[in-house]
């Protein structure tokens, strides 16, 4: 059994709950037993058989994204940490569809 | 050394051994940014972005920033004549406020309990409303990891002849995407390896998970590793390189610290590893984290 840590934005979906437990070998049984558990919060990280893609997933503190993926062992007792993709520095930046679509306003003196 | 130019001392900064926090038989280097001439590593970025947009002397540059990289785009905006206004949220703290001032830049306020979410809003919304302003924004700006490839790893690859591992606090991505790249060229089979602060429940107060954001320069298939720094970690490594090595470094220098050491003893005997301070203690003195209080990540992780 593993410790899973949900995030404020996704506590709705845990019954208010901050931790929550689920088991598997792997981050895909973890998180394919956690949707059986939690349906709601597991449709919100793990949907089609791939992570949703503001979700960062971490095993034992490092993202599976540069591990094995949803391949990724998972010990009994490990701490699986849920969190919302988020950039660092001072800001957080907007929503990423809204800032996409819009842009940095002035294009000229931006490369991209 | 003589400079014609503040902005010349800008980079080519020294790498420090980390002798007494170095596992036995590995090597830890420091690369020390806090001596970039406002403190940070910022100065790298904002140099390159403001010269990659080519703007006329004059022209207005407009970003919301509170930070770092607001300091780092005054001083350039002031010696290459441009102006700046930074939107940053009536809330922020006075420090910054101040320095930001006195650098000469002009300050609109966003909301407060809007947070930075609502400055990058207002900077956007005056910013499509008025063509006078640029807004270089670092997020999505491929300069900021340029200036990183020609710069920080230009550096470390010109100093060292062996390099295993990189690590440096993930922020935009600019450094890891930029150093990395360069280092990759010079050290196949080097690491890149991104230490990412725990946000505190401040911090994490998006209504939904489609307020997220990934920063278009982050590429996150090109780090090895990316490995989560509790709050109490980055405080004791802090605690640690001003106690052992009298380095006076800041936040995010410690939860870098922290992760090279790590991968450090993980690495065999002989390895070296590179890590990235951003910047220096003094920004962050006002805060509880010297004393061992509980550190208000909100505040803290610029």
């Amino acid at each position: 059994m593993s410790v899973v840590r949900v995030p404020p934005v996704l506590r709705t979906e845990a019954g208010g709950a901050r931790e929550v437990e689920a088991s598997g070998a792997t981050l895909r049984e973890l998180l394919e037993d956690l949707s059986v558990r939690l349906p709601a919060l597991g449709s919100r990280v793990y949907a089609d058989g791939s992570i949703h893609s503001f979700v960062n997933v971490y095993v034992d503190g490092e993202d599976v994204r540069t591990r094995a993926g949803l391949d990724t062992p998972v010990r009994d007792g490990s701490t699986v940490i849920l969190l919302p993709a988020m950039a660092g520095g001072s800001l957080t930046p907007p929503a990423a569809g809204r800032s996409r679509a819009a842009g940095p306003p002035s294009a000229a003196a931006c490369p991209r | 050394m003589v400079a014609g130019s503040l902005l010349d001392l800008i980079g080519s900064t020294p790498l420090l051994e980390l002798g007494t926090l170095s596992p036995p038989g590995r090597t830890i280097y420091a690369k020390l940014e806090g001596q970039n001439p406002t403190g940070s590593i910022k100065d790298r970025v904002a140099l390159r972005m403001v010269e990659e947009a080519h703007l006329e002397p004059g022209a207005e540059l407009l970003e919301p920033t509170s930070g770092n990289t607001g300091i780092s785009l005054a001083l350039v905006a002031k010696l290459k004549g441009l102006k700046l206004t930074c939107v940053m949220p009536a809330n922020a703290t006075p420090e910054r406020r101040a320095l930001l001032e006195l650098y000469g830049a002009t300050i609109v306020e966003s909301p407060g309990n809007e947070g930075s979410n609502g400055a990058v809003r207002l900077a956007q919304e005056i910013a499509a409303r008025d063509e006078r302003y640029t807004m270089l924004f670092q997020y999505a700006n491929e300069a900021n990891p340029r200036a990183h490839y020609d710069g920080t790893g230009a550096e470390i690859a010109a100093e060292l002849e062996r390099v295993d591992a990189l690590v440096a606090g993930l922020g935009t991505g600019g450094t890891l995407m930029g150093t990395g790249a360069r280092l990759r060229e010079a050290f196949p089979g080097v690491q890149v390896v991104a230490a990412e602060p725990l946000p505190g429940d401040p911090v994490m107060g998006l209504r939904s998970l489609e307020d997220g954001y990934v920063p278009p320069v982050l590429d996150v298939s090109k780090l090895d590793r990316k490995l989560l720094v509790s709050n109490a970690e980055a405080a004791a490594a802090v605690r640690v390189l001003l106690d052992r090595e009298g380095l006076f470094a800041g936040v995010s220098a410690g939860a870098v610290v922290h992760v090279a050491r790590r991968v450090a003893e993980e690495l065999p005997e002989g390895a070296v590893v590179v890590c990235v301070l951003a910047d220096g203690g003094w920004k962050y003195l006002s805060a509880p984290f010297w004393t061992g209080e509980e550190i208000d990540e909100a505040v803290l992780w610029w």
